[in-house]
């Protein structure tokens, strides 16, 4: 990549890919570990002709996004736990009123309060199931300073192609730690938007999707005139409880991200080739897991890493071909085994899969990892 | 003021409402169409946000932009809508619950923050669409179907607070005083800044019945003997006060953040 070698905080990265991505408007509430994205935003959002709202509580702040967003403008909120906690429920009204916007959470040790300032990957599963009913989401998690710039875009680009929110699952370790970046230059990365109204206004219906399950968005203020709901609805925005149309509302919500799976999953993999062994991580897991493989490699044993970029919707073709060519699989997350769970569903329970989980606080180390190999 | 003005922003076709016979939503809904032709606003750039209960139902019926929300979030989506688009006309119509009890953080900080954004809460003293419970509006003593005998809370009120948090506008009508109402809803769209109207309403179904009010006509002749007009200075007891309660002039958030943005953008102050 051409552009700037940088050296900055993972947190840091994160709130410079919304900017490039084209995001204009952020509104949050402070939390450990991700106020570094607010108080960012705060000072550069001014200059970039956008806005900063700082809301009373994160309910406020990602209904804020979410008006922002309705009007045209790139939105995103930077939370951790607590706060993660309160935005389940309007996440749920992006999801319905298809919203594009971009939910961070710099995800910190729980439950409630618990370690606010230590590192946690325990809101895997929260970000899959957090809001009530039946719904699909799409989640990213970064493992690097660069990735969190990168996987930021890719959030972006995802919540504006499928009309959806995005969550991308940073963890304290990778938000907070700094290392050298390279900002790539305007036009080097994909920057999508959404689509738009190709019929006249009259015509318009909000929530006529085309062919691919997503329907053209129209901003308030413009002659497009649209009704946006998180109630059922029929395709003009207007309630309609019928079970038929309920059935086919809920169905395309989650088609639409399902059915993109393969545009969807990004993983990278690490001395897969001869590999023996395969280790799943995500976020700063994967890097101990790096280490872990070249400690293998000199003990003699042939590991190799798949890192999970996309975690919902799950990449289950790549874990299962992956799976298929090696005799065991260690799954390393910071928490009591939620990733796990989602693998050995995949790769079925016949096939040797060990659970490295960890919860206190502290990051995985390359050591802990081995061990796991001891299993086999 | 013709029918076809008022079809402009009046969903006819999803007519006849939703609303109970005798409800005080469609007086509401009446006053606040009436209100739109009066300004002669453009549907195109009015953003109506509704939060959850029967008077949240109303944008079912606007041909405005619409977003239907969460119980309670409604300033907060609003919030968002009218910093990005200060050139829209924004409104929250909300509900006694939705607006003062589980929003009542939300309204404080949309009056503090002095957002350009009107609140229409229409108050029918208690939560009708879930079935008639007390709400935070309640008044002390009353029954309702999760005070059968008596709420032992005092009522808020909505116009106190949002003056406290310091709306730029606030007032109070009720639902017999159509055209008081429909004048109120005109001043407070028209105010620059943060403004509520609140609109004293009837719930003939639930807290009608539990409190065994008569008819809705009944019920109607009783709002006008509670109601007292600011002027009198009479206060207490089952009075409803009346009238334009506050007028302010401080700048609106928007005007504000322009203020801050130039100075961030000529280098000044933390640059
Ligand atoms: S329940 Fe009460 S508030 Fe709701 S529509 Fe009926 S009368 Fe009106």
């Amino acid at each position: 990549m051409r552009g700037k070698v940088r050296f900055m905080q993972g947190n840091e990265a994160i709130a410079e890919g919304a900017f490039y991505a084209g995001a204009r408007f952020f509104a949050g509430y402070p939390i450990t570990p991700s106020s570094e994205i607010a108080e960012i935003a705060s000072r550069r959002l001014l200059k970039l002709g956008g806005y900063y709202l700082q809301m009373e509580d994160e309910l406020a702040s990602l209904a804020a996004v979410i008006g922002a967003s309705l009007c045209g403008v790139k939105a995103f909120t930077a939370t951790s736990g607590p706060g993660f906690s309160l935005m389940q429920e309007n996440l749920g009204v992006a999801i319905m009123a298809e919203v594009p916007c971009v939910v961070i959470n710099v995800q910190r040790s729980g439950p409630s309060t618990g370690l606010a300032t230590r590192p946690a990957q325990a809101d895997v599963m929260q970000a899959r199931w957090g809001t009530h009913g039946d719904h699909a989401i799409i989640a990213l998690s970064p493992a690097s300073v660069q990735e969190c710039f990168e996987l930021t875009v890719r959030a972006f680009n995802f919540a504006e192609r499928f009309r959806t929110p995005v969550i991308l699952l940073a963890d304290e370790i990778v938000g907070h730690m700094r290392e050298r970046v390279v900002l790539p230059e305007a036009g080097e990365l994909e920057v999508l938007e959404r689509k738009r109204p190709r019929v006249p206004p009259e015509e318009y219906l909000p929530y006529q999707p085309d062919v691919d399950g997503v329907p053209p968005m129209s901003d308030f203020g413009s002659p497009y005139v649209f009704h946006a709901t998180g109630s059922m609805h029929d395709e003009r925005g207007l309630p309609n409880n019928s079970p038929e149309n309920a059935r086919r509302v809920i169905r395309r919500l989650h088609d639409k991200i399902y059915n993109h799976r393969d545009e969807l999953t990004l993983t990278r993999g690490f001395a897969m080739e001869e590999a023996e062994y395969l280790v799943i991580a995500f976020g700063a897991t994967a890097r101990a897991a790096r280490k872990a493989l070249r400690l293998a490699r000199e003990r003699g044993v042939r590991v190799g890493l798949l890192q999970l970029q996309t975690l919902w919707p799950f990449p289950e073709e790549v874990v299962e071909g992956a799976a298929g060519r090696v005799r065991g699989l260690i799954v390393a997350e910071m928490n009591l085994g939620q990733i796990v769970h989602e693998v050995r569903r995949v790769v079925g329970w016949d096939r040797p899969v060990v659970s490295v989980a960890k919860s206190d606080g502290e990051g995985i180390t390359p050591d802990e990892i081995l061990a796991g190999l001891e299993a086999f | 003021m013709s029918i076809s003005s008022l079809q402009a922003f009046l969903r006819t076709e999803a007519l006849p409402h939703f609303w109970c016979a005798g409800c005080g939503n469609g007086i509401v809904l009446g006053a606040l169409v009436r209100a739109f032709v009066r300004l002669e606003l453009d549907p195109t750039r009015v953003v109506v946000v509704t939060g959850i209960g029967c008077w949240g139902k109303a944008d079912d019926y606007l041909l405005t932009h619409a977003f239907h929300v969460t119980h309670g979030r409604a300033l907060a989506f609003a919030t968002g809508i009218k910093v990005v688009r200060p050139d829209l006309t924004v409104l929250a119509l909300m509900g006694d619950g939705d607006g003062a009890t589980i929003g009542g953080n939300h309204l404080i900080h949309a009056a503090r923050r002095n957002v350009d954004v009107t609140a229409v809460v229409v108050n029918n003293q208690n939560y009708g669409m879930t079935g008639g419970q007390y709400s935070a509006t309640t008044p002390a003593e009353s029954c309702t179907s999760t005070s059968p005998y008596g709420n032992p809370e005092d009522a808020l009120d909505i116009c106190a607070l949002a003056d406290a948090a310091g709306a730029n506008y606030v007032a109070r009508s009720t639902v017999y005083h159509v055209r008081q109402l429909e004048n109120f809803i005109c001043e407070a769209i028209t105010k620059k800044g943060f403004s509520l109207v609140e609109a004293a309403s009837i719930c003939p179904t639930h807290y009608g019945r539990n409190n065994r009010l008569g008819t809705p006509t009944e019920m109607l002749r009783r709002l006008r003997e509670q109601a007292v007009p600011l002027a009198r200075g009479e206060v207490g007891g089952d009075r409803i006060v009346i009238g334009r309660l506050v007028e302010r002039e401080r700048e609106d958030f928007n005007a504000r953040y322009e203020a801050v943005r130039r100075r961030a953008v000529e280098g000044g102050r933390l640059g």
